[in-house]
């Protein structure tokens, strides 16, 4: 399939984004360094035009669901970046008061639900979801990522099973960046290509590069469309890799610096750059995205740093929900 | 009083419930068709079809998870465990997202589900369907568990379960299905809270507290010591999170002894923590240390006489009384 012109605009509009998540990240781990920042840190630096290209193949009523790399999606979903920033410093004003963490972003108001940090663990809430759309009679559709590590655990299985046999309005998009861990996929499944496992679950398959935003949005609607008029669920297997660990205390000592730069020659925010430009935008106009973006990504931090640390009483009072009619 | 079977209790709180609340909804193997496992679930497709009693292939980590989806996201889901033995493919998904959604997400998203099914024993079914589960899922904040031992409490705490906005542990006794006790009449509706002890038998020397099928054992214990002139008052907890334990406080000060009978093992779980409760606040009116009447520390085995000598008897908990009166 060639690769689908793009809209100007779009692409501006995706490229800021991607920036954004980009921005967002390094500064993360710069202030993880410093102490900030604490427990694990999971960079989405390198797969951005994923979460980018799948937001905008989706309707602000959809659901989203994401494994513990999940700040590249809530960004490119819509969360500011000082409620990001501010729940990985552990303030009361980040996107979950403190509770969650890196790994656990939540943000109802644009049907993210969650940051999960059991591998395969969240797959079958997706599918629930996607359950509630069906009994409900909504033509609402659930996007669930997930990595090439957890295509290996019972939680992937039962999930793709129950889905393709009630045919449910969900789009799992497994984002194969390689490395489940410090482990390359060759190491860990018997498969080369995992959309294979899509006709296991009776499903439509697709399987392609994520470095192209402008692809990434066009295949992801596919499915999106179809979960959308009742045509079933679709496993996606997106070809990607992160430029960075797994999490900050991964060096990636298995893998080599040829391999890496290499791969980083298909950076998709620099894919998008060169395309914006052939489409004949001026070089000034990307600049000042990149710095407003800057700004953005500084207030964040300042905004974290200020902001009140977390408070016992929504950790003691959230335990429970309260009762009486919902 | 009418008098109903306990599963006939149970269905009927399903039923008012699916009735009274569209969100409701009935997810598990067998729970249709079949007419369920345990026949809890019987004439529920026809009264409400497919949308709302769906079956599900063996899949328990899946359904368990398709019903904590659906939850978050404003369905008021029931989900079956054919038994208990079962959920333990599951504890991932209760664990690490029933129980911790709602503070994860800082009390944005809430995940009323009820997860129920047989617990326990049955009769010689052998360890791996024998476990009787509470002790794994008592010390998890964020669950409610629920354990009723007559007709009357689980229709009135399945109903307060299905109503909750919390997710709700609810443990059914296996050999409890066919027990049949007094229910409220049809349209008198009795929702019982959770974090209620009932004190099903008054009595002035010695205080027993019991959950569950052993709750039955204690009862006719507690008959034969009063022919013999020891009064015992029973105390059926009903829900192990919350643990009511005013009323057993009360009874010790009164009693100043103690004895705990539950089938599960003996090693920590909501007995022990009866227990230590017991002597936190009452040590000064203990007469003599707590005893604990539980099934035995092992595996289960299959044959009967040996499946016996498991589960707690009359004649352990009589001794057990006798022993914290002095009186053996």
């Amino acid at each position: 399939m060639g690769t689908p012109l793009p809209d100007k605009d779009d692409l501006l509009r995706q490229y800021r984004s991607m920036m954004r998540i980009r921005r967002f990240e390094e500064e993360a781990a710069r202030n993880y360094a410093k102490g900030r920042i604490g427990g694990f840190l999971h960079l989405y630096i390198g797969q951005e035009a994923i979460a980018v290209g799948a937001v905008d193949a989706l309707r602000d009523q959809d659901y989203v669901f994401q494994t513990y790399r999940d700040h590249g999606i809530a960004l490119a979903r819509g969360m500011p970046a000082k409620a990001a920033m501010a729940e990985l410093f552990g303030k009361d004003t980040g996107c979950s008061r403190g509770m969650g963490g890196s790994m656990h972003f939540f943000d109802v108001e644009r049907n993210f639900l969650g940051g999960w940090a059991i591998v395969g663990g969240h797959m079958a809430l997706a599918a629930g979801t996607a359950f509630k759309s069906r009994y409900n009679g909504e033509d609402r559709v659930t996007i669930c990522f997930f990595g090439e590590g957890s295509t290996n655990i019972g939680g992937f299985h039962e999930a793709m099973s129950l889905a393709g046999l009630w045919k449910l309005p969900i789009v799992f998009v497994c984002e194969n960046n390689q490395y489940a861990m410090g482990t390359p996929l060759e190491r860990t499944s018997a498969l080369k290509d995992l959309s294979i496992k899509a006709k296991g679950y009776a499903m439509a398959g697709a399987r392609f590069e994520g470095h192209d935003v402008t692809l990434v949005q066009e295949r992801i609607a596919e499915a999106v469309d179809r979960a959308r008029t009742g045509a079933g669920p679709t496993f996606i297997e997106v070809l990607t890799y992160r430029f960075r660990g797994h999490s900050m205390s991964d060096p990636a000592k298995y893998r080599s610096r040829t391999e890496l730069e290499q791969k980083k020659q298909l950076d998709p925010i620099q894919v998008a750059r060169e395309r914006i430009l052939e489409l004949g935008v001026e070089e000034a106009k990307l600049d000042d995205i990149d710095l407003e973006v800057d700004e953005e990504i500084d207030a964040a931090v300042k905004f974290a740093e200020e902001s009140e640390p977390a408070r016992r009483e929504v950790m003691l009072g959230t335990v429970y929900a309260e009762e009486g009619e919902l | 009083m009418r008098e109903l079977r306990y599963r006939e209790a149970l269905r009927e709180a399903m039923l008012e419930e699916m009735e009274r609340d569209e969100r409701v909804f009935l997810m598990g193997e067998e729970v249709g068709h079949y007419q369920g496992a345990y026949k809890v679930s019987e004439g529920l497709l026809d009264k409400f079809g497919e949308r709302r009693v769906i079956d599900t292939p063996i899949a328990e980590s899946g359904f368990a998870g398709i019903g904590i989806g659906a939850a978050m996201v404003g369905l008021r889901p029931i989900i079956e465990f054919m038994t208990w033995n079962f959920s333990f493919v599951a504890f991932d998904q209760v664990i690490s997202n029933a129980a911790k959604i709602h503070q994860m997400s800082a009390g944005a998203i809430h995940v009323p589900i009820v997860f129920r099914g047989p617990n326990g024993a049955a009769r010689q079914v052998a360890s791996q369907h024998s476990h009787a589960v509470a002790p794994f899922y008592v010390g998890i904040p964020g669950l409610y568990v629920c354990q009723p031992s007559t007709p009357r409490d689980a229709k009135g705490l399945l109903k307060t379960a299905i109503r909750s906005n919390n997710p709700v542990i609810f443990l059914e006794g296996e050999t409890l299905y066919g027990v049949k006790g007094e229910v409220p009449d049809e349209g008198v509706e009795e929702l019982i809270p959770f974090g209620a002890s009932r004190v099903a038998r008054h009595g002035a020397d010695c205080t027993i507290v019991t959950w569950g099928r052993p709750y039955y054992v204690a009862m006719a214990a507690a008959e034969k010591l009063a022919a013999d002139g020891t009064e015992c008052e029973v105390i059926d907890p009903r829900t192990l999170r919350p643990l009511d334990m005013g009323p057993v406080i009360k009874s010790v000060r009164k009693t100043n002894r103690c004895v705990v009978v539950h089938e599960h093992w003996p090693y920590g779980g909501p007995g022990a923590e009866v227990v230590d409760r017991v002597q936190r606040e009452a040590f000064d009116y203990l007469d003599a240390p707590v005893e604990r009447v539980t099934g035995l520390d092992v595996p289960m085995p299959y044959a009967l006489n040996l499946e016996n000598e498991v589960l707690p008897t009359e004649e352990r908990v009589i001794d057990a009384v006798k022993r914290v009166s002095y009186a053996k």
